[in-house]
């Protein structure tokens, strides 16, 4: 309760209102537009064009980025708003995925357990509604992070990088061996779950291959974490983050809860983590062992840190960007050049230059990213302008 | 007052008394593994720990970079597997390619120390180059920025690897002897006699810098308080360019050692090796050079023997079982077996 609890002051609630209705009606009406101009205008379009927009902005790759979007919004509220560092989102992300395979797939054919589903009767295993597995995914991630958090966060900041990356190590490997626990087939190894159930929304049951509906479900659910986000942002609990993320010791002294306060960051985080695993599943229709590595978490981070660590519009910015060059850009780019001007150039080999090349120069010449948040800039800067000892508890 | 103060001792004492007996049940557990294992086949006992303790030196090696670096700017330096990496793919390239040396002589062990020698410059002045562009402007900035900038470089380095290697493993012929010395069973292979042989010396060697040289002196002032050493006539920046130059020179070494003895390289080699090696340097305390060699040798048998015992998890938990003891200790020992407590100041 206290959780979301609005600012005390009485304009700046107004002020908050208004730019939250603003923010979702500009929200509601670009995926009104995408959706439209995917369903109704491009048919209508000549070929040419068509091509163009299939080969550069194909639908599946937009629906790809907005679960890369859930996921950089909850790295965002782990490393931008409480600033911990956490290298092994991966986790929660893989996590998310297996719940999807678990509990909305045909796995489990020992048992028949059905809530809410639209998978045929005759169908064996565990089918609860997405709408459900999402909420238990993420569950389910939030008690992982705060099992990996609690005896952790004593810890100094690096030291805790290097545990959420050892758990993001793990977890991966836990689901490659898991075919054989005790003799118990917990994941089925390599070959992974597939596929998954059908998303059932009334009157509909959305398969793999409805982009369009599922664009909607996913613009959805990315909304429903900006949401979030923004309201944590502004509440009890989120001055809690910024103030933990400027000063711990000076967060402590002032009455602020440490451990409940980075603990709570880490189960948001994860929850969202999670909402993005079980969307994943849902897209690609089901959930494989070895897609879980480490590139991802770099991936996240690098979202974050170009977008602006704090920022909700710049991570979601640096999200759609990074995602879009990952799958699509990169190799669109690759075939132009490639094409025009008869080179074979393997463009998307140039993934880690550029994803390593984002980070250092950020970090180099702005530490802000692209859209900054105003308190961290002035955070982040700080110890440039002064020469003396700031070795403290930065 | 006093009752608050009882209250608070006797909750630090019951944790005390939790840890340790969740700690000797650990290591009971553990010596009823290894006593049943012993049991069943002594020589495969030996032989695993043997491979554990031949990848342990390896590890050293690259740890004491981390640890190094470490003590100096408390940087994790994520991108330090990597330029083990690199190191164990410009050996390959040194002997085989500019060289062609493929077979083990007199002639193709001069190339090996003249490779030595090469790799270790090369990997030194490189993490030199690293330190200069990436990490020395951010020496100030709060924490998160190197280490952020530190996981670039490592990519940026893995793409050199990805080029200069190719996206698969290669595997290469190697100068150092083959053949192994029998003893009841228990093969030792000559290569893991010369990786003993060839690190034992370069791990001195630097204990002797650390320990007894002007240099080193300079080194443990700066780490100790980097404004003070300046004030006494310090120059702090040559001094940390110094310290990357030596880890990195340890971690090239560690390349040759890798790729002569496996006899192969891949572009992803440094990330996992990189990890395990710093759970290792996190094992003995970060910071302290001769915790880094224990922790090293000790997570190398760690997993030698789980790796190669009939009752264990076996290779594919490898991974699992490091980690798993990285998280552990970080929980309950987050200043390892020999690092000190050290109350920060404010």
């Amino acid at each position: 309760m206290s959780i979301l609890k609005r600012s005390k002051s009485a304009t700046k609630a107004g002020a908050h209102a208004t730019s939250q209705r603003k923010w979702a009606i500009g929200f509601l009406i670009a995926a009104v537009l995408i959706w439209v101009f995917y369903t109704y205008v491009m048919v209508h379009l000549p070929d040419g064009i068509q091509t163009v927009v299939q080969n550069w902005f194909p639908p599946t790759s937009l629906n790809e980025a907005l679960v890369w979007v859930i996921c950089a919004l909850g790295l965002n509220i782990v490393v931008g708003y409480a600033g911990l560092l956490d290298l092994g989102f991966v986790a929660f992300w893989a996590i998310g995925g297996y719940s999807a395979g678990w509990f909305m797939s045909a796995f489990f054919t020992q048992v028949n357990f059905r809530v809410f589903t639209t998978a045929a009767k005759a169908l064996p295993g565990i089918h609860i509604s997405f709408w459900g597995v999402i909420f238990i995914g993420g569950l389910i991630c939030a008690f992982f992070g705060i099992i990996i958090g609690a005896p952790t966060l004593r810890l100094k900041s690096d030291y805790l990088a290097l545990v959420t990356l050892g758990f993001g190590e793990i977890i991966p490997q836990v689901f490659t061996n898991g075919s054989n626990i005790g003799g118990f087939n917990l994941t089925n190894g390599t070959q992974g779950i597939s596929p998954v159930d059908n998303i059932g929304v009334p009157g509909k049951s959305l398969g793999p291959f409805d982009f369009s509906w599922k664009f909607f479900i996913f613009v959805f659910l990315t909304a429903f974490m900006v949401f979030i986000s923004l309201r944590l942002r502004t509440g009890r609990l989120g001055r809690a983050w910024l103030a933990i993320r400027e000063d711990e010791l000076a967060a402590s002294m002032m009455g602020v809860p440490l451990m409940r306060t980075k603990l709570s960051a880490y189960a948001v985080g994860a929850f969202s983590g999670g909402i993005g695993g079980v969307a994943f599943a849902t897209h690609v229709n089901g959930v494989f062992a070895d897609r879980f590595n480490f590139s991802i978490s770099i991936i996240l981070l690098a979202m974050v840190v170009l977008g602006g660590m704090g920022n909700v519009w710049g991570v979601m910015v640096g999200a759609l960007l990074i995602a879009w060059i990952n799958s699509t850009g990169l190799p669109a780019f690759g075939d132009l050049v490639n094409n025009t001007f008869h080179t074979t150039i393997n463009f998307p080999s140039y993934n880690f230059l550029l994803f390593g090349g984002v980070l250092v120069l950020m970090m180099l010449f702005k530490r802000e990213g692209l859209i900054p948040e105003s308190r961290l800039k002035a955070i982040l800067h700080e110890s440039d302008d002064t020469s003396t000892n700031v070795g403290g508890s930065h | 007052m006093s009752i608050l103060a009882a209250g608070y001792q006797g909750r630090l004492d019951r944790r005390r008394y939790f840890e340790r007996t969740l700690g000797t049940l650990a290591a009971l557990g553990i010596l009823y593994w290894l006593g049943i294992n012993f049991a069943k086949s002594p020589s495969q006992f030996f032989q695993a720990s043997l491979i554990g303790l031949s990848n342990g030196v390896l590890y050293a090696l690259i740890a004491l970079g981390y640890t190094l670096v470490y003590g100096i700017i408390e940087l994790i330096n994520f991108a330090h597997g990597d330029l083990f990496m690199l190191g164990a793919v410009f050996s390959a390239n040194f002997m085989s390619i500019w060289f062609g040396k493929n077979h083990s002589g007199v002639v193709g062990w001069g190339f090996f120390f003249a490779c030595l020698l090469a790799v270790m410059t090369f990997c030194g002045g490189l993490n030199v180059v690293i330190e200069r562009f990436a990490y020395r402007r951010l020496r100030r900035a709060p924490k998160l920025a190197p280490l952020i900038t530190a996981v670039g470089v490592s990519f940026i380095l893995q793409f050199i690897g990805l080029r200069w290697n190719g996206s698969g493993q290669k595997t290469w012929n190697s100068m150092l002897p083959k053949g192994a010395i029998e003893i009841s069973n228990v093969k030792i292979p000559y290569t893991t006699i010369l990786s003993f042989v060839i690190t034992v010396p370069l791990l001195l060697l630097m204990s002797w810098i650390v320990t007894r040289t002007r240099q080193g002196k300079a080194m443990r002032a700066t780490a100790q308080d980097q404004d003070a050493a300046r004030l006494m006539g310090i120059n702090v920046n040559r001094t940390i360019s110094f310290t990357f130059a030596l880890g990195g020179a340890l971690a090239g070494a560690a390349g040759l050692l890798f790729q002569q003895t496996r006899g192969l390289t891949s572009y992803n080699l440094g990330y996992q090796l990189g990890l395990i090696a710093f759970t290792s340097a996190v094992m003995g305390g970060i910071g302290n050079l001769q915790g880094a060699v224990l922790g090293a040798l000790l997570i190398g048998l760690i997993q030698g023997l789980n790796d190669g015992l009939p009752i264990g998890l076996g290779q594919q938990w490898s991974q699992t079982v490091v980690f798993s003891i990285l998280i552990l200790l970080m929980a309950f020992k987050p200043t390892g077996l020999l690092g000190k407590t050290v109350t920060e100041k404010v």
